[in-house]
Order: C-alpha cells, then structure tokens, then sequence
C-alpha cells in the first residue's frame, strides 16, 4: 500500500480507536436493578439440582465441611466449633461479608484466607493448600450458614484502594484475545457465547459445583478458567490480584441473596 | 479414599400405600476411569463405585452395575411402590473394598 494510502485507512482507524476507547471509558455499570444471578439463566434440570438438598453435589462437601468444622486439629487440640459454637447461629452471614480487612495481615483476606490464618492462629495447625478438598469443604460450609443472606461487603476504608485496585483488574485488558473482564461480563451479558449464555459474573454461590468440573471450585479457580480463556497467564492461587478482584466483584454483587453451594453448568 | 465417602438420599418420610414414590441417591467418589495416566506415564488404577443395590424391609427393589464414564459423584434417582411401613437401604460397592451404606425410613399409611 502506497503511503497516501496507506494514510487514507490509518486516519479513519486511529479516529475510530479514539472514539471506542471513550465510549469504553464511559462504559456504565450494570445497573443494580438488571442485576441477575446466572441462575435464572440455567436449565430447568440444573436449577433443580441446585435446589434439592439431596441432589445437589455440593452439599457432599457441605457434608464434609461439617466434619472438618468439628474435628480438632493442631496443636493447641480445638476445634473451630470450640471458639465459634454453632455455626448456624454463630456464622450465619459471615461468608457474605467476605473478603475482609485483617490487620495483623495488612490487607484483606478472602474466606479461604481466613480459615487458614484462624487454622495457624488459633488452632496451631498447618494450613490447608488452596483449593484442596478439605478448604473447599470448610468454605462451603460456612457458605452455606450465609445461603439466602444479602452480600454484604463491609463498609470499611481500609478496603477501599484493594477494591479500587480490583475494579482496575475488572476493567484492564488482558490476554493474547487482549480483553478485559468488563466486555464480555458488564458489556455483553445475557449474549451468546460458544452457545452459552454471558452471565454478569456475580460471585454469589461460591465456592460452586460446576458440572463442567465435576468437583466443586473456588472463585479463584472460576477466575483462572476466565484468565485462561483469554489466554492470559492467570496469577497463582491465593495472589493478592485475586483477593482484589474479590473485593470488587462481591461489591457489584452487593445486596443479592447468596446461594452457595450454588451448581453451574 | 481417605475419607469416608458422604451420601444423601431423598426418600419420603411419609406415602400413601400403592403411590408411586420417587427415590433419589447421590454419593461422593472419585470415580477414577482407569484410563488416565500419571505425569511419569503409569497408569492410575481404576477406583469407581461398582453396584448400587437398594432393599426395601429386606427386599432388594433397585440394583445398578456401574462402569467407567457414569460420572463423579453419581447420582440415581428411580421410582418404586410404596407398599408398607419400613427401611429403605442403600449399598455402594466399588473397587478396593469400597462400600458404603445409608437408609431411610418411609411412613406407609
């Protein structure tokens, strides 16, 4: 291509990038309103599933959660019901308050976290690697005390540059398709992907039972399949970029009723 | 597995004598194909729940071979007759001595 050619093309491209690049930047937010869970979306059969206590597979490890919240562990010989009693009363909307601040850390620590850091603390007992059967167990466990509570994310300033920075993760492109969370999730939801349905991405029942998987997952893992997708290199499990992005995304999703263990396809 | 398998079973509390009445299982288990390989190239031997036999007051009702490629976790939802008052029990068997057990009680009036 001739150079005033060339020219001809480039002008209209760069003219049309600017153009895109401010209606992204003054992309809004789904509003509260249109918010939905990816459930309403599901088949009838998965809902079911979700629905039934004795079907849906999450609950085998709501199951094992229990154990785990009663058997002692580690050297100082409790167990977390010896400190938090009866988790129904006890740590009913807990895990829809997640993540939150902890200050001997410095910074805010997702439900995982938290078992873990009360496991070391507390309990004098090693933690448990991330994504392992028994901290899925626990989480889902607690989850469960908070199923039907609205999402609550704490009102506390110290969360707001980590939330801050997880909205930037939201918003940042990434990846050899070179896309950022908010195209598909905020942008296009409710549209068809490789014929599935967009959903909103609202972290509501987690960690979830994904048919996909056949095993129960964490919002990392969920967050890492995304990543792959766009052919990033995800961060590694239990990364602060994670635990951000947590901070944001159970903040879009404030005030919508948890549902862990949720079942997705 | 190291720990001891979870099941859930749904069957009713209470039935009319003659209804038909829907029962649900579902059980955790690795269900190991034994068609995998490790990263070293050995294969991963097969560990899968082999039968599922359900007996109402004694007397079997259901029964299920299972193979590789059922699923995770299998589910297995049937119907019977709810013929009188009782027990309903379930028995998994798998590889490796696996078994495990569960049963309910059904209310016939």
């Amino acid at each position: 291509m001739s150079g005033p050619a060339l020219r001809r093309w480039l002008v209209p491209a760069a003219a049309l990038s600017c153009f895109a690049a401010i209606v992204l930047s003054v992309r809004a937010e789904i509003r509260l309103g249109e918010r939905r869970s990816a459930y309403e979306d599901m088949s009838r059969d998965n809902k079911a599933m979700q629905d039934d206590d004795t079907a849906n597979p999450g609950m085998l490890a709501v199951l094992d959660g229990e154990a785990l919240w009663r058997a002692k562990a580690g050297g100082a010989g409790k167990s977390c019901a010896d400190c938090h009693g009866d988790p129904e009363e006890k740590m009913k909307g807990v895990a829809a308050r997640y993540p939150a601040f902890d200050a001997a850390a410095g910074r805010p620590l997702n439900l995982e976290q938290r078992i873990n850091v009360c496991r070391e603390r507390q309990l004098n007992a090693s933690p448990f690697s991330y994504e392992s059967r028994e901290l899925l167990a626990l989480t889902a466990y607690l989850g469960l005390q908070s199923r039907g509570e609205p999402v609550a994310p704490p009102e506390d300033p110290r969360l707001t540059p980590y939330r801050e920075k997880g909205r930037e993760l939201y918003n940042q492109r990434i990846g050899q398709l070179n896309l950022a969370c908010v195209h598909c999730h905020d942008d296009n939801w409710g549209k068809s992907l490789a014929g599935n349905k967009i959903p909103q991405a609202h972290p509501t029942g987690y960690p979830i039972y994904r048919l996909e998987w056949q095993s129960l997952g964490s919002l990392q893992r969920r967050l890492r399949n995304c990543m792959i997708g766009m052919r990033a290199e995800p961060y590694t499990y239990g990364a602060a970029e994670y635990v951000d992005m947590e901070l944001y995304l159970m903040w879009r999703a404030r005030g919508m009723k948890v549902e862990t263990p949720a079942v997705r396809p | 597995m190291t720990t001891p398998a979870r099941t859930l079973i749904n069957v009713p509390k209470n039935a009319k004598r003659g209804e038909v009445i829907a029962i649900k299982s579902l059980i955790s288990h690795l269900m190991e194909t034994g068609f995998r390989h490790d990263n070293m190239g050995r294969g991963i031997p097969r560990d899968i729940i082999t039968s599922l036999v359900c007996t109402y007051n004694g007397e079997e009702i259901f029964n299920a071979t299972l193979h590789p490629a059922i699923a995770a976790n299998p589910f297995i939802t049937f119907h019977t007759v709810a013929t009188e008052s009782g027990t309903i029990s379930f028995k998994w068997t798998g590889d490796n001595g696996f078994v495990a057990e569960a049963s309910a009680k059904i209310t016939v009036a």
